[in-house]
């Protein structure tokens, strides 16, 4: 069986001069036999739980379950005005953290491609979306891009962090980001490959260290980084600048660095910040007393 | 003739659709230790085929260690009274087995180097009939039902099925077949598992088509055929 790669479908979309998202719809109808209003339909229902999700992540505190986290999201929301990175950077990282957030408190996301990386995707498109006026339509179109990118890793590496670390996890949902939010903006789709090999290789390495094991911290801040680290390939390939690396072999080095990454720093709780002093005495307490630590668990 | 390879593994493994990268609706926070955990509770309640009195949970490896705080517990409970992984009750789901009358005890296991890193033991009792189910989540939100009843088992409930549980005697899997064929239902997979020859048989067919009822009641005449239950599929698989 051939491989997905993105380089195969970029071609036949510059060949065709048509976008991305028109394509890979029309492949998915072909693969699934669901027409493609369907498709369109589903989709907008997911980005409309997207849309939900981080009203309320922004809205209000949100404690985790186990009482570790929560008001990231909102904390950064309610500051916005004072940002000194300029707005907004620091709006995509605070919805993207706030829909975090409301997955770690147990409530309804849509997993992006995961539920600890859910933030990062309607974090970076919503933004895109409200700050240059695009359309709920266009932004569906383009998660359809998203997904597509994420099928192409899923089978070349892996979305997993327990397979490839947080570089598979949070770095493959900003590859995903940046790549639909290049073609909301108008991008070319060889704009799209160069936006996804740059998200992937600034997070290139990055381990998953869970604190307690639980998708909280650093978990939640990554995905407010993610976000961040999607805007700004966006712009890194709408001004002209190319990736070195294609972005298929970006992914199959991804895979690999993933694949000699220690156990430890993949999802086990046994590396990373997880295993720092502070770390291991959370997840001593939460083991010992159950869930909703106190604040001052130190 | 050396013997044919053996496939690592015979879980069908599905082409992704774009909707499991964009996707599924879920309550978090994790796909394996929530998600899954729901559909481990959903695939216990299928193969016992009734409403439930009582439920023993019991958490092992990291279901145990980060259960409480990936509100594993909650999930399983969830999935035994039937919500899907997105309902939004799951986070009072000790409340809602409450109000349904469902007595639930959940033990936190600790390690055993035995079973997957998320496994999680249900003991279902209604009168005098009780089922133990061994089931792991493997990622994703996909799960596998690994032991019913000391069976061997590799039910996934992503398909419509049934299960029967029939004397080990010839005869019985075509009178099963042949009642689905007559129904016009396609078989997809079929597995029997046996303890020992002679033993009884526990045979989990899932199929394309969801299974008419009256399937149950034609098969439950066969003085071999002891026990039918038609599974239900995964709501949001397509």
């Amino acid at each position: 069986m051939n491989r997905l790669s993105l380089s195969e479908i970029v071609s036949l979309a510059e060949q065709e001069n048509r976008s991305l998202s028109g394509l890979i719809k029309e492949r998915e109808s072909a693969d699934t036999g669901v027409s493609i209003e369907e498709l369109t339909d589903k989709m907008k229902k997911m980005y409309e739980i997207m849309l939900e999700v981080y009203q309320q992540g922004v809205e209000s505190d949100n404690r985790s379950v186990s009482g570790l986290t929560g008001g990231e999201g909102w904390r950064l929301m309610k500051y916005i005005h004072d940002a000194k990175s300029g707005g907004i950077y620091a709006e995509a990282a605070a919805r993207a953290m706030g829909i975090s957030n409301i997955n770690a408190s147990m409530g309804r996301i849509v997993a992006a491609p995961t539920a600890g990386s859910c933030g990062i995707i309607p974090g970076c498109l919503i933004t895109l979306a409200r700050e240059h006026g695009k359309s709920s339509d266009e932004v569906v179109d383009c998660l359809f891009t998203a997904a597509y990118i994420g099928k192409v890793i899923a089978e070349n590496a892996s979305l997993s962090g327990a397979e490839g670390g947080c570089q598979a996890e949070c770095g493959s949902a900003a590859a995903m980001a940046a790549g639909a939010g290049v073609e909301l903006c108008g991008g070319t789709p060889k704009q799209v490959s160069h936006a996804v090999a740059f998200a992937l290789k600034a997070v290139m390495g990055l381990v998953c260290d869970p604190v307690a094991g639980l998708v909280e911290s650093p978990c939640i801040k990554r995905n407010g980084f993610g976000a961040v680290q999607a805007l700004l390939s966006v712009d890194m390939a709408l001004a002209g600048i190319e990736s070195v690396i294609p972005a298929d072999e970006v992914i199959l080095a991804m895979n690999e660095v993933g694949r000699v990454m220690p156990v430890s720093m993949k999802e086990t709780a046994e590396g990373g910040i997880a295993a720092a002093p502070t770390g291991r005495k959370i997840a001593e307490y939460l083991q010992n007393s159950g869930a909703c630590c106190p604040k001052r668990y130190k | 003739m050396p013997p044919k390879r053996q496939p690592k593994t015979d879980i069908v493994v599905k082409i992704m659709n774009l909707f499991e990268i964009i996707g599924p609706v879920m309550t978090g926070p994790s796909s394996s230790h929530t998600a899954g955990a729901v559909r481990i509770g959903n695939a216990a309640l299928n193969l016992f085929g009734k409403k439930p009195e009582e439920a023993v949970i019991k958490l092992y490896n990291s279901f145990s260690k980060t259960g409480k705080g990936h509100g594993t517990d909650k999930a399983l409970i969830a999935g035994l009274l039937g919500f899907a992984p997105d309902d939004v009750r799951i986070i009072n789901a000790s409340r809602e087995a409450e109000n349904a009358g469902l007595k639930i005890s959940v033990e936190f296991m600790g390690n055993n180097p035995d079973y997957h890193a998320n496994t999680a033991e249900i003991i279902l009792y209604h009168g005098s009939e009780k089922m133990v189910v061994l089931g792991k989540s493997i990622g994703g939100g996909r799960i596998v039902i690994t032991q019913v009843d000391g069976y061997e088992t590799k039910y996934t409930g992503e398909y419509h099925g049934l299960m029967t549980i029939h004397d080990d005697v010839p005869g019985v899997v075509s009178v099963v077949t042949g009642c689905l064929a007559q129904m016009g239902v396609n078989i997809a997979f079929m597995r029997m598992y046996r303890k020992r020859k002679g033993s009884k048989v526990m045979m989990i067919i899932d199929t394309d088509n969801p299974i008419p009822p009256a399937v149950k009641d034609i098969l439950s005449n066969n003085r071999h055929i002891y026990k039918t239950v038609i599974l239900p599929r995964n709501e949001d698989e397509e």
